[in-house]
C-alpha cells in the first residue's frame, strides 16, 4: 500500500518524526484542557466558596503532605448511596482554591469532602492521636506527632502571597492579618471578630495548648469541608455545568 | 562529537572497520544494575504499605513510616526508579544498535543522565518521607526536583536524538519511535502538570499554577499518560526490540507497528477524564475520555498481536528459553490490562470499580504483569551480553522466578477484584427499611483477609525478584567469559 511506503519519509527523518509526534499527542489535550479555562459554566455559580483562613490553609498543607489523599477522597459523586453517605454531592466551585485539587482516587477511609461539623474537634485529635482508640476497626496510621508541632505563623503571610500571584482572591487586609488570623481562629486566644468578617463561615477550633499546632490546623482544615456552600439556598440553574 | 565519542570508547578508537560500532556499554551496565536495585527496594516498599494495611500497627507511629508518606515511595521507586531505570538503560542499548551508532555525547553524557537519574529518585523519595510532596499522584515531587528532573531530561533526549541522527542505519527503527514518544510526551506532560510558584527561592513548599477542577484535568492528563507514555509507550519500546532478538524472528508486521504507533499516542493523551468519572468535571469531558478509552483498547491489542505474533514459527522457545517466557507473559498481561482498562473507563462500570481496590488490581495486573515483566525478560537477555558472559547461570532459576512472580500476580490481582467489588457493593447495599446496610467501617473491616492475600502475593512476587538477583549476580561472577574480545568496554561486533 502506498500509503506505508509514505511512512519511509517520515522514520528516515528525526526531526520530522519528532514534530509530527509531538502534534499527534497535543491534540487531546488541548481540546480537553483549554475549553475549561474559557467555558464559564465549568465552575457553577454558586455563593459562599471563599479562600482558606491562614490556619484552615495551613492544615491543608498538612493535609497534602501526609498524603491523606492516598487514602481519601474529597469528591461526592451523585449517587443514591453515597449523597445518603456523605452529603450533597461535590461541585467544581468547591474547590475552585484548592491547590492542588485533593479529589483523591481510593477510599480506603471515607470521603471527606463534607466531613466539617460532623465531629467535634475533641473527636478529631483523639482521632488523629489514636484511631483506634476511637474506631476499632480502622486501619489509619496514628498521628499524635502533630499535637506537638507549632506551626510557623509569621510565614504564613508569604503563602497567602504566593496564592495571590495565582489568582486567589486575597485581599490586602487578609495578607496584612495573616499571623493574626491564624492565632484568632483558636478560641483560646480570644478575639475572632476581625477573622471572621474576612472569612465568613469560619469555624473556630478549640485549641490544644498554648500555642498554635499542626493539631489545630488540620482540624480547623477538617471542620470547613464541604460547609461553604448554603445547599438550601443554591437553584438547580446556579449547578448548571 | 561523534568524534569525541569514539575517541573515549575503548580499544578501537581510532580503527573504524566498517562493521564495527564501539558501544558505549558502561552506562547501560550501571542502568541495568540500578534497574534491578531500585526494583528490589520498589517491591519491598510496596509489600510493606501493603502489610500497613492489614496490620496497621505497622504504621509504627512515627511521622516518617506512615502509609501516606511511604506510598509515595513506593510508586515513585517502582514506576520513575525501577521503570525509568529500565527504559533509559534499555534505549541506550537498543538506540546504539539499531543505528549502528555509538552514543552522542559518548560515556561523559550518558553517565551524567544517569547519576543525574538517580540524584532525582533520591531527592524525590528523601522528601516524601521527611514530608515534601506536591499532593499529585505520580507527580509528588516539589518545584526543585521537577526542575532538576527537566535538566536530566533533556540530556537524555541530547543523547537518544543525537545518536539517531549519527546512525548508520537509513531508517529509525520501530522500538525508537516508541522511546522517543516517550521522551516527548513525558516532557510535555511533565511541564505541563508542573506548573508552579515557590513560596520561597529557600524553601520547599510550592503552589500549583492551576486549581480545582482544571487542576484535576490537568493532573489525570498526566497521571492517565505517565501509564500511555512511560509505562506503556515506553516499554513497547523493549518488546519491539526484545522479542524479536529472544525469539530470533523479525517482527510479525510492519504495517500494524505504524499503524499501532500513531493510533495508539494519538489515542491515549485523551483517556484522562475516565479517572474522573461522576465527578465534579464537566460531563462532556468524562464522555470524551471514555469514548477514547474505550477506542484505546484497538490499538492495544494491535501491538499485543504485533509482540505475540513475532513468534510465529518459534514457539518452541517458549518452552527452552524461560526469558523469553517473560517477555511473552508480559504482553499477555499487557492485553488483559489494556482490556480491563476501556472495560473500567464505561462510566457504568466506573460507578462500581472507582475509588475501590479494583483501580489497585487493575495497575498492578499492567505494572506487575506488563512492565515488570517485560523488564525482566529484556535484563535476562542483556546481562550475559553486557557482561560477555556465554549465558545465564541458571535457566531453572529463571523458570522458578516466573513461576512465583506469576503466582504472586494472580494472588494480587483477585484479591483485588474480590476486594474491591465486594467494598463498592457494600457501599451501595440497602437494608430492607431502606437504610444504608453497611457503615463505612463496617466496609474497611471486611478487607482484612483480602488485604493478607495481596501482602501474601507481594511476598511471592518480591521472593521471584531477589531469586534474580542472585541469578544475575552468579552469572556475573561465575560463568565464563563469552568471548576472547575482553574488553573493559566491550566493543561489540554488529551481530543483526
Amino acid at each position: 500500500m502506498s500509503l506505508f511506503l509514505k511512512h519511509k519519509k517520515i522514520e528516515t527523518n528525526l526531526v520530522l518524526m519528532a514534530v509530527l509526534t509531538l502534534i499527534t499527542v497535543s491534540i487531546g489535550g488541548l481540546v480537553q484542557i483549554v475549553p475549561l479555562f474559557t467555558i464559564e459554566t465549568t465552575i457553577e455559580r454558586v455563593e459562599g466558596v471563599r479562600p482558606f483562613t491562614p490556619l484552615e490553609l495551613a492544615g491543608r498543607n498538612i493535609y497534602v503532605r501526609e498524603g491523606c489523599y492516598t487514602c481519601h477522597s474529597q469528591q461526592i459523586r451523585p449517587f443514591r448511596d453515597e449523597i445518603e453517605r456523605y452529603g450533597h454531592y461535590s461541585l467544581a466551585a468547591e474547590s475552585m482554591y484548592d491547590k492542588p485539587f485533593q479529589w483523591g482516587s481510593k477510599r480506603t477511609g471515607p470521603d471527606l469532602a463534607r466531613v466539617g461539623g460532623k465531629y467535634s474537634d475533641a473527636w478529631h485529635v483523639a482521632h488523629l492521636i489514636d484511631p483506634r482508640a476511637v474506631v476499632p476497626e480502622s486501619i489509619m496510621p496514628a498521628y499524635a506527632f502533630l499535637a506537638g508541632k507549632r506551626l510557623d505563623v509569621a510565614g504564613m503571610a508569604d503563602h497567602l502571597r504566593t496564592l495571590r500571584a495565582l489568582g486567589v482572591p486575597y485581599s490586602d487586609d487578609m495578607i496584612a492579618n495573616a499571623a493574626t488570623d491564624m492565632v484568632a481562629q483558636r478560641t483560646v486566644d480570644g478575639d475572632a471578630a476581625g477573622l471572621q468578617a474576612r472569612y465568613p463561615k469560619v469555624p473556630l477550633v478549640a485549641g490544644d495548648g498554648p500555642v498554635p499546632t499542626e493539631m489545630d490546623a488540620l482540624v480547623a482544615y477538617l471542620q470547613m469541608l464541604g460547609t461553604l456552600v448554603n445547599f438550601s439556598a443554591v437553584t438547580p440553574q446556579q449547578l448548571k455545568q | 562529537m561523534a568524534s569525541v565519542a569514539d575517541a573515549l570508547s575503548g580499544p578501537y578508537a581510532g580503527h573504524q572497520p566498517a562493521q564495527r560500532v564501539d558501544y558505549v556499554e558502561d552506562v547501560v551496565r550501571a542502568f541495568v544494575i540500578a534497574t534491578v536495585f531500585w526494583g528490589v527496594v520498589g517491591f519491598a516498599a510496596g509489600l510493606y504499605i501493603a502489610l500497613q494495611l492489614a496490620f496497621p500497627a505497622l504504621n509504627l507511629g512515627l511521622e516518617w513510616t506512615t502509609f501516606g508518606r511511604l506510598r509515595p515511595v513506593h510508586t515513585s521507586a517502582v514506576i520513575f526508579a525501577f521503570g525509568g531505570n529500565a527504559l533509559i538503560g534499555t534505549s541506550l542499548y537498543v538506540v546504539q544498535r539499531t543505528c549502528r551508532a555509538s552514543l552522542f555525547g559518548g560515556w561523559p553524557l550518558a553517565s551524567f543522565v544517569f547519576w543525574g537519574y538517580q540524584l532525582f529518585i533520591v531527592l524525590a523519595a528523601s522528601g516524601y518521607v521527611l514530608g515534601i510532596s506536591q499532593g499529585k499522584e505520580y507527580a509528588e515531587p516539589e518545584w526543585y526536583v521537577d526542575l532538576w528532573l527537566t535538566v536530566v531530561w533533556v540530556a537524555y533526549l541530547v543523547v537518544f536524538g543525537g545518536t539517531i541522527l549519527k546512525r548508520n542505519e537509513p531508517h529509525i527503527y520501530v522500538a525508537n519511535w516508541f522511546y522517543l514518544a516517550m521522551i516527548l510526551t513525558i516532557a510535555v506532560l511533565h511541564l505541563g502538570n508542573n506548573a508552579a510558584l515557590p513560596v520561597s527561592f529557600f524553601g520547599t513548599k510550592s503552589y500549583g499554577a492551576a486549581s480545582g477542577v482544571q487542576d484535576a484535568m490537568i493532573q489525570w492528563w498526566y497521571g492517565h499518560n505517565a501509564v500511555g507514555f512511560f509505562l506503556t509507550a515506553g516499554f513497547l519500546g523493549i518488546m519491539y526490540y526484545f522479542i524479536p532478538k529472544q525469539a530470533e524472528r523479525p517482527v510479525y508486521s510492519y504495517r500494524l507497528s505504524i499503524v499501532h504507533f500513531w493510533s495508539l499516542i494519538f489515542l491515549y493523551i485523551w483517556a484522562g477524564p475516565h479517572h474522573l468519572h461522576y465527578t465534579a468535571l464537566p460531563e462532556w469531558t468524562q464522555m470524551l475520555g471514555m469514548t477514547f478509552s474505550i477506542m484505546l483498547w484497538m490499538p492495544s491489542w494491535g501491538g499485543m498481536i504485533n509482540g505475540i505474533m513475532t513468534l510465529s514459527g518459534a514457539w518452541d522457545k517458549l518452552r527452552t528459553d524461560p526469558s523469553l517466557r517473560f517477555s511473552v507473559t508480559a504482553v499477555a498481561f499487557y492485553g488483559m490490562s489494556t482490556f480491563e482498562g476501556p472495560v473500567m473507563s464505561i462510566r457504568a462500570v466506573n460507578s462500581l470499580s472507582h475509588y475501590t481496590d479494583w483501580t489497585i488490581g487493575h495497575v498492578h495486573s499492567g505494572a506487575m504483569g506488563w512492565v515488570g515483566f517485560v523488564t525482566f525478560g529484556a535484563i535476562y537477555y542483556l546481562v550475559p551480553k553486557l557482561w560477555n558472559r556465554t549465558g545465564l547461570y541458571s535457566t531453572r532459576l529463571v523458570s522458578w522466578h516466573f513461576w512465583i512472580a506469576t503466582l504472586g500476580i494472580v494472588f494480587y490481582i483477585t484479591a483485588m477484584w474480590v476486594s474491591g467489588i465486594m467494598q463498592a457493593l457494600m457501599w451501595r447495599a440497602y437494608d430492607e427499611l431502606g437504610f444504608l446496610q453497611y457503615a463505612f467501617v463496617e466496609t474497611v473491616a471486611a478487607m482484612h483477609p483480602f488485604y493478607v492475600i495481596r501482602a501474601l502475593g507481594g511476598v511471592f512476587y518480591l521472593t521471584g525478584a531477589l531469586i534474580m538477583v542472585y541469578n544475575l549476580v552468579m552469572t556475573v561472577r561465575a560463568m565464563p567469559e563469552a568471548a576472547a574480545v575482553g574488553a573493559p568496554r566491550a566493543a561489540a561486533v554488529v551481530a543483526a
